[in-house]
């Protein structure tokens, strides 16, 4: 079929599934009316019964806590299938890299870039830190605060420094860290099993205030764990598809 | 000690209408991006329009009273799918040479 | 204003699609269906959301005031990132398929079958 054709048979069959998906959106309760009962009740409860203040965190490692560990293992595929299908491609075309890079003149990066990243490099590691450590009181968590950190790690190449990157993110040890915090999250679910309770039911002492940094039992671990689990597997992501482009330059700087 | 202080919702603050104001206003600029995003053949330039995209739907997201996903869109959006997508390209025209 | 937002979801929806199905490159293709994605967090949002509400965080805010849906706020938050990875996995594959068959095109890919 021919694309102008293809485009025609687009547009049809799209008005009639536009029309059929507007008439079933309108037919929710209109924007702002939500009736359902399960937000109201979670917001009711979720601060006494976890001592978490971050309700939106508690719902998502207590409440509906298996589902995050489902969600966790498809970020873990996602990123062995990236290193599997890239490896492949290293493997046959390494020397063809070196030699290319041979006659290329690659500009040095800019010193402003260099100066800016560098400086930018330690305050992102710290907001990353601080946003997986700290789910249970304020807006954070383990996906945001590992993306955060997977950012500090990708500065530093952002600076020119890609030796320093890839010493800093050595494969294996990448590889090792991801697959150790994904198997955490499991193994804490499977240690309250072991505690007689049911799997990932929240077995850690509450804390006695909510909203402090130790409180809210397993709900601040496992959102430790998924933070490192994250930043892992996007940094292993982005150092495969670098190693796919970049041009080593002579002197290793 | 969380410090509790009188209730300020925002309709004691301001204007009612003016959230609901902002929300259609931003979800107008949302659908506009989109159709920005989808309409601009050339990949480089679209994944400048794709970083634009993701900060004016992390802008929506805060409309939505959804700080978090705020923050994973912000980082997401801004950060990553642009770097990815950008050392893709590279590599691809790269390999044309 | 009570279906506006539902609206801009369908709109961005057929928008993403209509970039798929026209498009004459794969890395282009992947952008769309970054969008297409993007629709989905916005129905989420959109039909969690409260009016007059406040974020359901109650760090300085007394336990009892008027909150949004919490529960499909976490839905988007991990549905973000996790979807980041999956695209990773698309570029991959995009990034594999040239170095296979020289071209980024999907017309001509799908000539090269067998």
């Amino acid at each position: 079929m021919k694309p102008r054709q293809r485009r025609w048979v687009f547009l049809a069959a799209a008005g009639g599934f536009l029309a059929f998906y507007l008439w079933g959106l309108i037919g929710l309760p209109g924007f702002g009316h939500y009736p359902g009962p399960y937000g109201d009740i979670v917001n009711a409860i979720a601060v006494a019964q976890t001592h978490a203040t971050g309700v939106v965190s508690a719902v998502n490692f207590e409440y509906r806590g298996f589902d995050t560990l489902g969600e966790e293992f498809i970020l873990f595929i996602a990123a062995t299938g990236v290193a599997t299908v890239l490896r492949h491609l290293r493997d046959e075309h390494d020397i063809r890299v070196v030699d290319e890079a041979r006659d290329r003149q690659v500009p040095a990066t800019s010193d402003a870039i260099r100066m800016v990243t560098l400086a930018f490099t330690g305050p992102t590691l710290v907001v990353g830190w601080y946003l997986a450590s700290h789910a249970q009181t304020s807006p954070s968590g383990g996906f945001q605060g590992g993306v955060v950190l997977a950012t500090a790690f990708t500065l530093i190449y952002l600076a020119g420094q890609f030796i320093a990157f890839k010493r800093l993110s050595p494969i294996h040890f990448i590889d090792s860290v991801e697959a150790v915090a994904a198997g955490s999250f499991a193994v804490v679910g499977v240690a309250a099993l072991g505690l007689g309770a049911a799997y990932l039911a929240n077995v850690l002492p509450l804390g006695s205030s909510p909203g402090a940094v130790n409180s809210s039992g397993t709900i601040a671990l496992i959102s430790f764990f998924v933070g490192v689990e994250v930043s892992a597997a996007f940094v292993l992501i982005i150092g495969e598809l670098l190693e796919q482009t970049l041009v080593i330059r002579e002197g290793g700087r | 000690m969380p410090v509790v202080h009188t209730v300020i919702t925002p309709s004691t603050v301001r204007p009612f209408w003016l959230m609901e104001a902002f929300q259609v206003t931003i979800l107008g600029l949302v659908a506009a991006g989109a159709t920005a995003v989808v309409l601009t053949r050339n990949p480089t330039r679209q994944v400048i329009f794709l970083s634009i995209y993701g900060v004016l739907l992390a802008i929506l997201f805060m409309a939505f009273q959804a700080p978090d996903v705020t923050l994973s869109e912000l980082t997401v959006g801004a950060v990553i799918l642009p770097l990815m997508l950008l050392l893709a390209l590279a590599k691809v025209r790269r390999q044309e040479e | 204003m009570s279906v506006f937002p539902f609206v801009v979801v369908a709109w961005i929806l057929t928008v993403g699609l209509y970039g798929i199905i026209t498009s004459r490159h794969l890395v282009h293709q992947i952008v769309c269906l970054i969008v297409v994605q993007s629709s989905t967090y916005v129905l989420l949002l959109g039909v969690g959301y409260k009016t007059g509400a406040v974020a359901p965080y109650f760090y300085d805010i007394p336990g009892n005031t008027p909150a949004v849906d919490p529960v499909v706020q976490a839905l988007a938050l991990t549905d973000v990132v996790v979807e980041a990875a999956v695209t990773a996995l698309l570029v991959a594959f995009a990034v594999q398929a040239h170095k296979r068959f020289g071209t980024l095109d999907p017309e001509e890919l799908r000539q090269l079958q067998g």
